[in-house]
């Protein structure tokens, strides 16, 4: 049965028995058309697309831990599309599109909240750059709006505009960009999914894949052999061991460690994302009051899901530049998140060499807000054999040939970008 | 974190910058066959282990040497630490 | 007005009356006290409310784990939201406000909330307001966005100072309980470096909230007597008030010190607090224990509290929530809780047991196999509920009930680096697990041995143990005898029924809301804290997450270490984001360089301009100068009229020594240096390993052996970066050396045709520098203004006759001031970056914009560079097809068609006649200027195939402002483009 108001006063007046299983728990089938691997946002978002988009509903999501545990369950919840190059801004354009429409469509509030986001520029040519992008933006049909000064403290007074060591000259805003709670993506695309067939299992660890005559026949797990028509495999931070069962052992890929961060819950303070452009420091309220913040990488590779406190420290500093205001807030925790730093900083959404193996990677620390054009281009590719209109520049194959995608402009550097 | 310098004992990894894999060492010949291929998988592929990694740190705030540091990617412990010049030479670099 | 509950005893110090408020009202405590304490005291009970459900709420802790009484501390810019009443320390003149209430504390509008609680189960945000789609922003969100958060910031400048400091140890003891005291005190007479940390301000930890005694002396004298000694040790380093955070990798521990918390206000120019970093090579852990609640029907109410909390109130604080208490406990602590209060004068009402068997603790009414189910008294607790285990239900009067469900261990830390705490049967609680932060240990409660007597021995056991693994002997301390009982409970997580009965009392999350997220499939213990919040408040679950955890094994029909483990993440208590950042933060967030001749340039009223960590002048403005274009047009006009100067110090330079240093050159750079001349100068193109562009500058050749390389400014440090890489690592055997010499040197660049001239006044006679001897990019060893040395280069970024001269930093100011006194004769200027800027776009040079990480030598216009015919860094990767297509962008120069129109950096070209869409964009403005020489804007940018479409009109589309300019296509050199100027 829906979500609904109505569901949730009818519950309510009936001592809340009715509500079941957000989704099942069924055991594995010994096939299936479709096997994601991972069970984080952008798998559970591929699963969901292929059986309401294209038709396909013998689809199964495996999951080694449960399901929204890596990054989809620890990141900042920023969604913007915001991008400069033609590869990628379209795809993040089509992403913000399908946030627009989400909760209706797998009926469920993620909460997404369009309250803006803005990065702000310390000197002209940052600001030059800015117009550059808030230009592709347009161009590509996106919404940005460029800011001087004034403009930037009509929006958010509070910041630091009289003793910054490197003063605000100005920002490029995207009023559609915003905040999701991010649980409730995974949750809500799993929901959506399983509602549509799709076998969603838990704690079912892929140990191996059944490869045969240079065609993927299935993978093996903690839960016995599932073959598969199709393999795609979207497991984040956990890409190169993963892939490396596959035989593919060397990927332009290196895992690196994301700390976030988040204050004690406060009265509203911020008017939407707030991005600094001369440290490492961007910063969003959640709706619980929660100052939601991050900063750079570590910078080292790692797996651990914990980071070390120069960079604490160095996103304080940022924010304390950015907003002294909040000197007196609490940080009440922190986390680590294992984040797939390709070498351009843009994804792979591609076929592999071996049949029917498939990969979703290489999100860098921007994954969540690609989540569902990630999961609906990923289902495309799975569903037809043939790469999204959004997504044709995300190939494996494109430093090889001299297609990078670097909207950085730091080269092959993963931790750079 | 604390990186044990070969030379001037253990310092903290802020006094360093971070690089990547050690195998940034070694650069294809580019005159070898197949150049191309091989400075495609010298700059962009990696093995990206969970476990032990060789890696590359240099002493920015220091001495200005590289090193090669073993560090455990899931543990962050470090098993050693050596100067990346002889690890170069090591591996067959000279001139 | 009175201390109604202020008892005797305790360690407060009634010598000392201190005033405080709270919410407008006065009252009266001691020194010693903290503010939950006195308000205790004082009658107050209410003193939060909670988050979801505004529901009154009371302290139920003593310490930093409290989660309900929350309040404002302080006003104006120092205003702290969210501050635990438990741990503030009264000062004279404190002054706290309640929050997250309105209008007033008493009475909250927003408690409506608990009265509709039926609607606003766990995760019923999840299912509705979805319809009408624009609700949610427009509606929903802004409404429960104002009703959420708890307390707020003042939304002013934070005053105070923050320090950080870093501090080693052989043994760092977090802790000062009977564990780390016992720890300290072996190590320290074993001479070894310690530092003793415990959070509290007064060293002790349970010791100071028990009655029994140490050997012949009772436990806060005892304590108090091995700190005397401690502080005489001078290898021993006591810090109270100081939070050990985190375990963070290799022994590093983070630490909060609160140093002028307990202060009205700091003392002038002293921190308020100081984050340090402990460098340890061994810790004991010794945090001690938690005691954790037993839920049960509107067992939030103000008064109840856990009775270990209640004990310590009244032994340490002499102050209690009523005169009238009942203790429910399922375990024999809760018993020495009932024998204190009643050693105090209270009245114990009953203790009510919840084990068949209940010890015969005191002259008081025991009820064994009962339980409490429910309790009276929204605002302050008058009664309770008890089931008797005949199933008789009776209603005891009471103001305040202490409950006991046993303690857990605080293995916080020991999970900072994601080990997993075990399930201890026997205590009924998660004992730290096998994987531990590497080089820490845990002794007493925290490893679950709760007698003081077990706690003592362990500690010194564990300072024993830790030295030894230091390669140093020690013996234990000798310890005074002490109270050795056993654990005896029997678990009780939560009392059946009906109503509401809580476990995350912040978050509002209840029984049901545990049994709801089962329900639904929300089982695992990552699921659960998320979908209903349970241990998400700022208490980060410290007395919720293990009996949450333990409702859902029992409703799931699972033990609790199949049902999962709940891990602690840093920091151990929140902090402030001021102290992390310290005095990083304003004007100093970064560190400020300055050239030799800044304060020249101040003097002279320039604009300076933030350049990376650089101050650099932007422009010079004269008097009569309204707009920064009017000082910036006299600069370039006058500089190429006749001469000008400017500091160019900031730009990278580096000495490149030794008999390879040529081919060193030849490989870091496309161009070939094997063969410059000495005394010459040569541009060079240095790319990536992927073949994007990644710095130019010139470097000279000042001997066989010896070069000097200049870098951009922004890239300096890593360019030096990659030399070195390419040293150590990829020829190590080369005889090269490198050292970075940008801060050794003063640079200045002279400028236009009389730049000669006046660079003739200071050179010293003897060097010929005419323009046969010191031809174009000449360069060499000079001295000046009688004897000075100096290297003079003979570079132009204008385009015009320039030098660049470079004086040891010491006579920076000294050069300037003289070279600007030799001009005036030719009307010389000093001139800023963005002249410099305009000039080098007039020249067609590119810089930083262009060079933007994207752009190869075939995009720069340099392809004809790369030399083919050896090897160097970025050569073979830039041979991909991707970076050799026919329609790559080409770096060009741009002129509005009509002059007078603007030109902005950041357009993007459109063919004419074609619609502005992403589809049809072939390339963009990256740097314009005013040119004061052409009376127009001019700009170079990217364009596909740009140099065959030298004359092309096209769209510079500016769709972000609004604008849209028709441009020519030309050459990028608008200036001299034979470059004569630059060699007469």
């Amino acid at each position: 049965m829906g979500y609904s108001g109505f569901r949730v006063i009818k519950e309510a007046l009936t001592g809340h028995k009715g509500w079941e299983r957000a989704w099942r728990d069924p055991d594995p089938q010994p096939a299936y058309d479709i096997v994601i691997v991972g069970g984080g946002g952008h798998g559970l978002a591929t699963a969901y697309y292929l059986a309401r988009i294209f038709g396909k509903s013998r689809v199964a999501v495996l999951e080694k831990g449960w399901i929204g545990g890596g990054n989809v369950g620890r990141n900042t919840t920023i969604i913007r599309s915001n991008y400069l190059l033609p590869g990628n801004e379209p795809f993040y354009e089509f992403s913000l599109k399908l946030w627009e429409n989400l909760e209706q469509d797998f009926n469920f509030n993620a909460m997404v909240s369009q309250r803006s986001i803005l990065n702000l520029a310390h000197t002209d040519a940052q600001r030059d750059a800015y117009r550059r992008r808030g230009n592709a933006m347009r161009l590509h049909g996106a919404d940005s709006v460029l800011l001087d000064k004034e403009g930037v403290r009509r929006v958010a007074p509070f910041l630091n505009f009289d003793s910054a060591r490197f003063p605000i000259k100005g920002g490029l805003m995207q009023p559609r960009g915003g905040t999701v709670r991010h649980d409730a993506v995974a949750w809500g695309y799993a929901r959506g999914a399983d509602r549509r067939g799709v076998d969603i299992i838990q704690n079912c660890e892929v140990t191996g894949f059944r490869i045969e005559g240079g065609k993927c026949l299935g993978v093996e797990t903690s839960r016995g052999f599932i073959g598969a028509g199709k393999v795609g495999v979207a497991v984040a931070g956990s890409t190169g061991r993963v892939m490396a069962q596959a035989g593919m052992h060397r990927l332009p890929i290196e895992s690196h460690v994301l700390q976030a961060f988040v204050s004690e819950g406060l009265k509203p303070l911020l008017p939407g994302v707030i991005t600094y452009g001369a440290g490492h420091f961007y910063v969003s309220q959640s709706d619980k009051g929660g100052l939601v913040f991050g900063g750079d990488i570590d910078g080292y590779n790692s797996y651990a899901q914990r980071g070390n406190l120069p960079v604490v420290e160095d996103v304080c500093e940022g924010g304390m530049s950015l907003m002294p205001m909040i000197g007196r807030a609490r940080l009440l925790r922190m986390w680590g998140g294992i984040m797939d730093m390709s070498m351009d900083g843009s994804p792979i959404i591609d076929r592999t060499p071996t049949e029917g193996l498939y990969l979703n990677a290489g999100w860098c620390y921007g994954g969540f807000k690609a989540t569902p054009a990630s999961g609906w281009a990923f289902a495309h590719l799975l569903a037809t054999d043939t790469p999204h209109e959004t997504a044709t520049a995300y190939r494996l194959d494109r430093f090889a040939r001299g297609y990078m995608i670097d909207e950085k402009g730091v080269g092959a550097q993963p931790n750079l970008h | 974190m604390l990186i044990p310098h070969p030379l001037l004992g253990p310092r903290d990894a802020q006094e360093f910058t971070y690089l990547g894999d050690a195998s940034l060492i070694d650069r294809p010949d580019w005159q070898g066959e197949d150049a191309a291929a091989a400075f495609h998988d010298y700059l962009y592929q990696r093995d990206n282990p969970a476990g032990l990694h060789r890696e590359l740190w240099f002493h920015e705030q220091g001495d200005r040497s590289w090193l090669v540091v073993t560090r455990n990617t899931l543990t962050h412990e470090i098993m050693g630490a050596e100067l990346a010049r002889d690890v170069a030479r090591a591996r067959g670099r000279g001139k | 007005m009175t201390q109604m509950n202020r008892i005797s005893g305790g360690l407060i110090d009634r010598s000392k009356t201190v005033n405080f408020s709270f919410d407008g009202a006065r009252y009266q405590g001691h020194a010693g006290d903290t503010l939950a304490s006195a308000l205790l005291a004082n009658g107050v009970r209410l003193m939060g409310r909670s988050f979801k459900y505004h529901r009154p709420r009371g302290p139920i802790s003593a310490g930093s784990e409290e989660p309900n009484a929350l309040v404002e501390l302080r006003g104006g810019a120092r205003r702290e939201p969210n501050t635990r009443a438990t741990v503030a320390e009264l000062f004279e003149g404190l002054d706290a406000t309640s929050q997250n209430r309105w209008p007033s504390l008493g009475f909250d509008l927003l408690a409506v909330n608990d009265m509709l609680s039926p609607f606003f189960a766990a995760g019923f945000y999840y299912k509705t307001f979805m319809w009408p789609k624009a609700f949610w922003e427009k509606l929903y969100e802004p409404i429960i966005r104002r009703a959420a958060g708890l307390g707020s910031l003042s939304g002013e400048v934070d005053p105070d100072l923050y320090d950080k400091g870093f501090r080693h140890c052989d043994l760092l003891i977090i802790g000062a309980g009977p564990a780390g005291l016992a720890a300290a005190l072996t190590a320290g007479r074993a001479g070894a470096d310690v530092i003793l940390a415990d959070e509290d301000f007064r060293m002790g930890g349970r010791l100071l909230a028990e009655t029994f005694s140490l050997g012949d002396a009772g436990g806060s004298d005892w304590a108090d007597g091995v700190l005397a000694e401690l502080a005489s040790l001078p290898n021993v380093r006591l810090m109270t008030r100081t939070t050990v955070l985190g375990a963070f990798d290799h022994g590093i521990y983070g630490a909060l010190e609160r140093n002028a918390d307990h202060l009205p206000v700091a003392p002038a120019g002293k921190p308020r607090q100081t984050l340090w970093r402990i460098y340890a090579r061994r810790a004991l852990l010794c945090a001690g224990a938690t005691e954790r609640p037993i839920a049960f029907r509107n067992n939030d109410r103000p008064g109840i509290m856990m009775a270990g909390a209640l004990r310590a109130y009244a032994n340490r604080w002499a102050a209690v929530p009523g005169r009238e208490a009942v203790i429910f406990t399922n375990n024999d602590d809760g018993h020495r809780t009932a024998q204190d209060l009643a050693a105090a004068g209270l009245r114990i009402a009953a203790v009510v047991d919840s084990r068949k068997e209940a010890p015969r603790s005191g002259d008081y009414p025991i009820h064994a196999g009962a339980v409490v189910i429910d309790a009276v008294g929204r605002k302050g607790l008058h009664s309770v509920d008890v089931r008797r285990s005949n199933g008789e239900v009776s209603r005891i009067p009471c103001t305040t009930l202490g409950v006991s469900g046993g303690w857990n261990p605080n293995v916080h830390l020991t999970c900072h680096q994601r080990g997993r705490p075990e399930w201890d049967a026997g205590l009924a609680a998660f004992v730290p697990g096998g994987v531990l932060p590497p080089g820490m240990t845990v002794a007493g409660a925290a490893q679950g041995i709760l007698s003081t007597a077990g706690a003592l021995a362990s500690g010194a056991a564990g300072a024993v143990a830790a030295l030894d693994a230091l390669g140093r002997k020690a013996k234990p301390a000798d310890l005074p005898r002490a109270e050795d009982a056993p654990v005896s409970l029997t678990p009780l997580w939560h009392v059946p029924g009906k109503g509401r009965a809580w476990i995350d009392p912040q978050n509002d999350v209840t029984v049901k809301d545990v049994k709801l997220a089962h329900k639904e499939g929300y089982v695992s213990v990552e699921h659960l804290k998320r979908y209903t919040t349970l241990g998400m408040a700022t208490d980060q679950g410290k007395t919720a997450n293990v009996t949450g955890l333990a409702v859902m094994a029992q409703v799931s029909g699972k033990s609790i270490p199949e049902t999962g483990t709940t891990i602690f993440r840093p920091p151990y208590t929140p902090v402030p984001i001021a102290a992390f950042a310290g005095r990083s933060a304003g004007k100093d967030f970064r560190p400020v360089r300055l050239t030799p001749s800044h304060k020249w340039a101040a003097e002279q009223g320039a604009v300076f301009v933030e350049v990376g960590m650089w101050l650099r002048a932007q422009w010079f403005p004269r008097p009569g100068e309204t707009h920064w274009r009017q000082s910036v047009d006299r600069e370039v006009l006058a500089t190429r009229k006749s001469v000008g100067i400017c500091d160019v110090t900031t730009l990278g330079k580096i000495d490149v020594q030794g008999t390879d240093a040529a081919e060193f050159l030849n490989r870091v750079y496309v161009n070939a240096f094997g063969k410059l001349a000495v005394g010459k100068v040569r541009y060079g193109l240095m790319l990536r390993e992927d073949g994007m562009a990644m710095d130019d500058g010139t470097t000279a050749r000042l001997a066989e052996d010896h070069f000097v390389m200049t870098t951009t400014t922004a890239n300096a440090v890593g360019v030096f970066r990659h030399l070195e890489f390419c040293r150590q690592c990829l020829w190590p055997d080369m005889d090269v050396q490198l050292i970075s010499t940008t801060e050794a040197w003063a640079q200045y660049s002279v400028a236009g045709p009389n730049a000669r001239k006046l660079l003739q006044k200071i050179v010293d006679p003897g060097h010929d520098i005419s323009n046969e001897a010191f031809p174009y990019m000449a360069c060499g060893d000079i001295t000046v203004c009688g004897g000075l040395r100096a290297r003079l280069f003979r570079i132009s970024f204008s385009g015009e006759l320039a030098y660049e001269i470079a004086v040891p930093t010491r006579y920076g100011d000294g050069l300037i001031r003289a070279m600007v006194k030799a001009g005036q004769e030719f009307d010389a200027v000093v001139y800023g970056t963005e002249a410099l800027g305009v000039m080098r776009i007039e020249k067609g040079h590119p810089a930083g914009n262009e060079l933007n990480g994207t752009t190869t030598a075939l995009n720069l216009g340099m392809g004809g560079m790369v030399s083919k015919k050896k090897d160097c860094i970025g050569n073979t990767l830039s041979e991909r097809e991707g970076l050799n297509r026919d329609d790559a962008l080409n770096l060009v120069g741009f002129r509005p068609v009509q002059a007078g129109d603007p030109l902005a950096a950041g357009s993007h070209f459109i063919r004419k006649g074609a619609e502005a869409v992403a589809a049809n964009d072939e390339g963009y403005l990256t740097s314009v200027a005013y040119s004061p020489h052409l009376q127009s804007m001019i700009g170079l940018g990217f364009l596909a195939a740009g140099k065959s479409r030298l004359g092309e009109v096209l769209r510079a589309v500016n769709p972000v402002e609004g604008a849209e300019t028709l441009v020519e296509v030309v050459s990028p050199h608008f200036v001299d483009p034979e470059g004569e100027r630059l060699r007469v």
